[in-house]
């Protein structure tokens, strides 16, 4: 029982949840307490089966490296990992995740962080090699990085097979983050007591997201709390996707896997697939999402109008269907977004620099008692912050 | 020697404390059932002429009319059913082929009838589509991978620009449709004028279209142009510059769910003055439509006819490819959408027909069902189902057929039979004996004018209005509020006593599982 990592990977559970992000625009640093107070305001809408955090800009010192946060459960899991990891990394630093005793949090896995190069990659897809006049195609091999500095935007897919790899074929090995300088810390029991065990007011970060959790089933499982994490996203997201059989066949297409039927992770690859790899932006990753009526559409300008039909007509495999609220972040940016009815709660408010996104205005009170500007994001309008200060990347 | 007999197939039975001897049904019934005899002045009935196609019970003033099944009882059998009997004596008796009209009758498994939608509780909220937006417009045709948008990511600011956005993407022709419904092909000759005529109005005022089939475009429907997909068939029958031009979309047919790999025929005693003017050939002479088209014999031909009638219509519409469900259906699919057909339109093999050989309709093909789900996952995995459209047809009897069709992975659905049905069609399959009593599978002029095309228009337009409030009301139900929330949306859909490998060509998860 304690070993299988079995609950949440094995089919799809709808959860109801409290979520919070505050981010500062300028890129100050604060500490993990803001958001472990304002998570805890929302006790109510979490049932002690799960909570966690997201923090950007905290491991400043290797913020040159891809940080793996992972979860093991036992030590051959932990082994045969760390074997598997070295084949393709360098690893420049690994510890144990701190943590402190916490009367309700009752610690299952081995935490472990990692601080990683990729020095060698495979080339896991093929490639068209020219030698002479003869073309041929390429399945295995290496290809080294040169000195270490790798411009080659493969690298990022790069990261994502091995995560993909780490959870489905190693047992007992879970990968909860892997983006640079930024990590998710999560686990099973209320957010706030997630927090402390954690010990994240003693990290600094610039962005900051929580999630406590209200699944409809019981998990022993750590690694099925949110925020659901890839490269740099994290995404803690309140509500139940019914058009998830149609987005995860479409996103089966580009290439991503839903191996943890949990409709997170189908919102993760979306937000990747189309801020990554199609290069769009926020808004109209947004206006994918949670596209605009047509009774809307038709009412627009005659050239809005085409825009915003086209993208309905390309990306209608990619609307989001059914209730949420999410915020999603990367190391640049935190996005609120509300499904296009919105039929779960999200409120935003602006501080000076500071954004701040909450299932409840209490939650931003909380930390903000006095904000320039609160106020309820409408159905499908993404609030978005974005990071100005880049030297912190 | 004693020669068996065809034992009628309907019994009618008159009632005559009823009966006027108004003579009505006498006047009615093109198979000339009734007859008046003035010397006993009563009206007879020839039991063995009625098709059963219920006219004369429908218009009789006083009710006196009741067509029953013929209820003579033959030694039961399992194999040598009635049927196959009066079969075999028809054929002893001419020695032909069988022809019958509509889809095919056999209990094999409608695959519907084996699927349950879901709906939502407590856990999602379910939508009033009384209260809510609840979107059905469908757009069909060849869609690109992903739109290049240039994009403001290194700029920095806090206010919402997506009115500054332009495309870059080329968009291809698409068809709109308001309603994911659209009328299957049914050519002028094999229906009446007012029949078309009632499908064009019934497209033009639902936002719909319909198709013409190999019938050409009879001058008169030429205005309902934006509403209707023009054909092109091996016959090529009524094929020209402004028929091309004139529809919205072009759809090569290749093959019909009611008879895969057969041609068409339409006799010249149907052949009046307006269809050979329509279909441009002599008056009299019959229609032979060739079982393959001559200039394709390969995937590489039809792709050049593709390319023609694009060439033709100066890539302005979509031009799409119907081809029957048949064994290798998701293969061909493929090579049809490659050789780039913008939409491609299956015919399962409960698709209806005006005229088909018996043994033909009711043995081959496969049901629209499961040829939905392996086309729909076979593009997929190729990583071109965006690239077309699918539009499935043949055996759609109502607002249920077509949601799951869709949550299977088509576009749209064709709808013919249940569209004749609303014209008051009765399937009694004599659709080839052109006498029709209903005025829609009969060119006489004396039949076609009971069909009024302003009453037809409206009932058709009532069915696709009630089917869809329907289907908004089941989408409702699940969550969703945009049939492209559905599309393909398998994890809506439970199979309930189906086979493993039943489930698996579905793509399904039995009832009872969760998530």
């Amino acid at each position: 029982m304690e070993k299988k990592l079995i609950p949440d990977k094995d089919y799809r559970i709808p959860s109801s949840c409290g979520l919070a992000g505050i981010m500062s625009q300028d890129g100050k640093l604060f500490s993990g307490e803001a958001i472990i107070k304002s998570i805890a305001t929302m006790h109510e809408r979490s049932n002690g089966l799960g909570g966690g955090f997201a923090g950007y800009g905290i491991y400043p010192q290797f913020k040159d490296f891809w940080c793996f946060h992972l979860l093991y459960d036992n030590e051959e899991a932990k082994r045969t990992t760390e074997e598997y990891l070295k084949l393709d990394y360098e690893i420049e630093d690994d510890e144990a995740i701190p943590t402190r005793k916490v009367a309700n949090v009752q610690p299952r896995h081995i935490l472990w962080r990692y601080f990683l190069k990729p020095e060698i990659y495979p080339v896991r897809n093929s490639r068209i090699v020219t030698v002479g006049t003869e073309q041929y195609r390429q399945n295995e091999g290496t290809l080294k990085i040169s000195n270490g500095v790798n411009t080659d935007k493969n690298e990022e897919d790069f990261i994502v097979e091995t995560v993909m790899y780490i959870n489905k074929q190693i047992d007992g090995a879970f990968v909860v983050s892997s983006g640079k300088n930024m990590g998710i810390f999560k686990g099973v029991g209320y957010p706030e007591d997630i927090g402390r065990f954690y010990r994240l007011e003693e990290y600094e970060g610039y962005l900051w997201t929580a999630h406590g959790r209200f699944p409809t089933n019981t998990v022993g499982w750590w690694g099925g709390a949110h925020p659901f994490g890839i490269l740099d996203w994290s995404v803690v997201h309140n509500g139940e996707i019914s058009s998830y059989g149609i987005n995860q066949r479409y996103l089966l297409n580009f290439e991503y896997d839903c191996t943890l039927y949990t409709d997170t992770e189908v919102m993760a690859y979306l937000f990747d697939l189309l801020y990554r790899k199609h290069n769009l932006d926020f808004e109209i990753v947004a206006k994918i999402l949670s596209a605009p009526f047509w009774d809307e559409i038709e009412r627009m300008p005659e050239k809005e109008k085409e825009f915003y039909l086209s993208l309905r007509m390309i990306y209608g495999s990619a609307l989001v269907n059914g209730p949420f609220a999410v915020v999603v972040a990367n190391s640049t940016s935190m996005v609120g977004l509300n499904d296009r009815i919105k039929l779960r709660p999200l409120v935003a408010a602006r501080k000076d620099d500071f954004l701040y996104l909450a299932s409840e205005e209490s939650a931003i009170r909380e930390v903000c008692p006095a904000p320039d500007k609160v106020w309820s994001p409408k159905a499908g309008e993404p609030v978005i912050g974005k990071l100005k200060n880049k030297s912190l990347l | 020697m004693a020669k068996p007999k065809v034992a009628s197939e309907f019994i009618v039975e008159r009632d005559e404390e009823k009966c006027i001897t108004c003579q009505v049904c006498c006047r009615m019934c093109s198979n000339d059932v009734h007859t008046y005899d003035s010397e006993t002045d009563k009206v007879n009935s020839d039991s063995t002429k009625c098709v059963g196609c219920h006219f004369c019970e429908t218009f009789c003033p006083t009710g006196a009319l009741i067509i029953r099944r013929n209820p003579s009882e033959l030694k039961l059998n399992t194999n040598w059913t009635a049927r196959v009997i009066t079969e075999i004596t028809k054929q002893a008796e001419t020695g032909g082929v069988l022809l019958t009209g509509m889809g095919c009758d056999k209990p094999y498994p409608v695959y519907f009838d084996h699927l349950l939608l879901n709906a939502s509780q407590v856990t999602n909220p379910s939508i009033d589509p009384l209260r809510e937006p609840m979107e059905l417009r469908t757009y069909l045709g060849r869609k690109p991978d992903h739109l290049e948008i240039p994009n403001y990511k290194l700029q920095i600011t806090n206010e919402l620009r997506t009115t500054n956005y332009k495309l870059q993407t080329k968009i291809y022709p698409q068809l709109k449709l308001e309603t994911p419904i659209l009328f299957s092909a049914m050519s002028y000759g094999s229906i009446s004028l007012n029949a078309c005529k009632s499908l064009a109005r019934a497209a033009e005022e639902a936002g719909t279209l319909y198709n013409t089939g190999e019938g050409g475009l009879h001058k008169d429907l030429y205005k309902y142009g934006t509403n209707t997909i023009v054909q092109v068939a091996s016959g090529r029958f009524g094929v020209h510059k402004e028929y091309l031009d004139a529809g919205a979309a072009i759809e090569i047919k290749i093959g019909q769910g009611a008879k895969p790999g057969i041609g068409g025929h339409l006799p010249g005693e149907k052949v009046s003055e307006e269809i050979s003017e329509t279909r441009m050939i002599p008056v009299g002479t019959d229609a032979l439509s060739p079982a393959p088209h001559h200039d394709i014999y390969s995937i590489e031909d039809l792709k050049q006819l593709i390319f023609a009638l694009k060439e033709a219509t100066r890539y302005k519409k979509p031009v799409g490819v119907k081809i029957a469900a048949v064994h290798n259906v998701a293969p061909i699919a493929s090579g049809i959408v490659r050789a780039g057909a913008d939409f491609v339109a299956i015919d399962g093999i409960r698709g209806g027909t005006g005229a088909a050989p018996m043994v033909i309709r009711d043995n081959v093909g496969i049901p629209i069902e499961l040829a939905i789900a392996v086309v729909d996952q076979r593009l997929r995995e190729e990583g071109i189902r965006n690239q077309a459209s699918l539009v499935a047809g043949g055996g759609i009897r109502n607002s249920a057929d077509v949601i799951k069709a869709i949550a299977l992975g088509a576009d749209a659905v064709y709808i013919a039979t249940a569209a004749l049905v609303a014209l008051g069609c009765h399937l009694c399959q004599k659709c080839y004996t052109g006498k029709c009593n209903w005025g829609i599978a009969t060119q006489d002029p004396y039949l076609t004018k009971r069909l009024n095309p302003e009453i037809g228009t409206r009932r058709l337009v009532n069915l696709l209005r009630a089917w869809s409030m329907e289907i908004k009301e089941m989408l409702g139900g699940m969550g969703i509020n945009a049939i492209e929330s559905l599309r393909g949306n398998r994890e809506q859909l439970r199979g309930v006593g189906l086979s493993d490998s039943d489930l698996k060509l579905l793509g399904i998860k039995p009832a009872g599982e969760a998530w």
